[in-house]
């Protein structure tokens, strides 16, 4: 579906993007992760026909950006970083718009129209002026017109940007449900907001790739299933010893202690989370709460990008 | 052709939606009005066709700042707001966007038009004037229009500032319009070019009733130029 290689990306004298390659097969949801100013949106643009590359070869459904761009642009759909509105346009008017800009018959419009703003929750703000729509509103006609033709890929750039916690939610139940109808390029720069919904990962860090696969993958990489919290009531000691014995387990630290409640981290090898439970009901401790870590993909996130810029 | 009728379709109904336009072309209307008592509307006896020609001067010199500050926001806009990524990823050639802005504020600048009709009924109402007259007056005002469309349509490309795109045409309009004062320091041929290439010994011909092939063909030219100038800055931009 979309092969890269050798992406490089000039602004000037300096080097947005430095020799990118990497593929997507078709129907796959990849997330790009990377820090503000890694390179994730200018990759996306070069994706999106927005920008044209410096060097390097860019094939969507085996067409080349810079040779046949239209026949690109007709099967991407596009949310740049903040959504291209139009503040005067009604919500409506603005995706027939889009909806004819791409391509769509004019006897498909109105069905592709209603069927998008269903998909994003927006017919009931169908009649209302952009600009005086809530950002979050905002964002989800941005997506809204990024598949309003139907598009084989979607390229969004951050879609959970600036959105409050529900938004974020619904905005990942949206991208997941495009899974399988359509090829979906999401990136972010904070991973809890794509951790569930992505099949692999790229990983990116000044204009390079410095890690890519699924969540599992990345993982390993960096030695480790990662962390297990476990919120427990009992005596902490108890606990670390019976956690201790429990093969898998490298390291148990107590991370917060309050009088007979204790939350404990506990490094893993791989996935005994069971196992970890058994040990602990048979030293007679209360589990009150075990979780793969939140903020899992985060580590693994900062892991990488900070020992990026050690070495 | 469809996107062109597209864009422009938008573009037109943004400029009726909005404030801005109105209020350039009521601002135009006022001061083509106020020139028109103060110096076409005669306080001596003066010849119909004589108060008509003043009144195709006056107005084309507004046209020209009107068209100005009417297309500094067609492309600066798109920058400033961030939609040009809209046009740049959807199936459009640069050039239908350029034409397509062209002619909504090409639209919208016939609005102005028909609204300074009143003008010459009047004096057809006191005088007596021909309609040959008043058509290539309309004419020639259409092609100075056009051209500085055109222009701040090339300006509005080169900058996201509506302000800065704004100074830049004006500056080009500008440099059309007294370019003929190198004349005094150029010797033939160059002085003949240069006097060929200020727009008003263009639009002289229109004022009084005139319509020379030559004429049309100089506010062709620069609207040509303009437009495809635009259209390169636009397609430039992909590489930056």
């Amino acid at each position: 579906m979309i092969q890269v290689e050798g992406l490089t990306k000039y602004y000037g004298e300096r080097a947005a993007i430095r020799d990118l390659s990497f593929t997507i097969e078709k129907g796959e949801v990849i997330g790009f992760l990377g820090l503000n100013g890694a390179g994730k949106s200018t990759t996306l643009k070069v994706l999106g026909c927005v920008l044209l590359p410096t060097s390097g070869k860019v094939l969507i459904d085996g067409y080349d950006v810079a040779k046949d761009p239209h026949e690109i642009r007709k099967r991407i759909g596009f949310l740049p970083d903040a959504p291209p509105l139009y503040d005067e346009m009604t919500v409506e008017g603005y995706l027939r718009f889009v909806a004819e800009l791409r391509g769509v018959t004019t006897a498909d419009v109105p069905a592709r129209v209603a069927d998008v703003m269903k998909k994003t929750s927006i017919t009931d703000r169908k009649d209302d002026v952009i600009g005086s729509l809530s950002h979050g509103y905002r964002q989800r006609v941005g997506v809204a017109q990024a598949m309003v033709h139907n598009p084989r890929l979607l390229i969004l750039d951050e879609p959970t940007g600036g959105l409050d916690p529900v938004q974020i939610v619904e905005m990942r139940e949206l991208i997941r449900a495009l899974k399988g109808e359509h090829t979906v390029l999401v990136s972010s720069h904070i991973l809890s907001e794509i951790s569930q919904i992505c099949d692999r990962y790229l990983v990116i860090q000044q204009g390079e790739i410095i890690a890519r696969g699924t969540e599992e993958d990345l993982s390993k990489l960096l030695g480790g299933a990662g962390v297990v919290e476990i919120d427990i009531k009992g005596p902490a000691q108890v606990a670390v010893e019976a956690l201790k014995k429990v093969p898998g387990v490298k390291d148990v630290t107590v991370a917060r202690l309050d009088d007979r409640l204790a939350s404990l981290r506990v490094d893993t090898a791989e996935d005994v989370r069971g196992e970890l439970v058994r040990a602990l009901v048979q030293a007679d401790i209360w589990v009150l709460r075990i979780d793969r870590g939140a903020t899992r993909l985060e580590n693994i996130f900062l892991k990488l990008t900070h020992g990026k810029e050690a070495a | 052709m469809r996107n062109v009728l597209l864009i422009a379709r938008r573009e037109l109904a943004s400029y009726l939606r909005t404030m801005s336009g109105y209020v350039i072309i009521a601002v135009m209307l006022f001061i083509d009005g106020l020139l028109f008592n103060a110096f076409a509307v005669p306080g001596t006896a003066k010849k119909s066709s004589e108060v008509l020609a003043d009144f195709f001067t006056m107005t084309s010199g507004i046209t020209m700042v009107g068209a100005v500050f009417l297309s500094m926001r067609l492309i600066a806009e798109e920058r400033q707001t961030g939609t040009i990524s809209l046009l740049y990823s959807s199936p459009l050639h640069d050039v239908e966007i350029v034409l397509g802005k062209f002619f909504a504020a090409l639209g919208f600048l016939f609005v102005f038009f028909a609204s300074t009709l009143y003008m010459p009924a009047l004096v057809a109402a006191y005088g007596k004037i021909s309609l040959g007259h008043v058509f290539a007056g309309y004419l020639g005002l259409t092609l100075v229009g056009a051209a500085s469309l055109a222009i701040g349509a090339f300006g509005s490309s080169l900058t996201k500032s509506q302000v800065v795109a704004a100074v830049l045409s004006g500056v080009m309009c500008l440099a059309l319009t007294t370019c003929w004062l190198l004349t005094k320091v150029t010797d033939r041929p160059l002085t003949e070019i240069v006097t060929q290439l200020a727009w008003w010994s263009h639009f002289d011909a229109f004022r009084t009733g005139l319509v020379h092939v030559k004429h049309v063909t100089y506010f062709g030219l620069v609207t040509f130029l303009a437009l495809f100038a635009a259209t390169r800055v636009l397609e430039a931009r992909r590489w930056r």
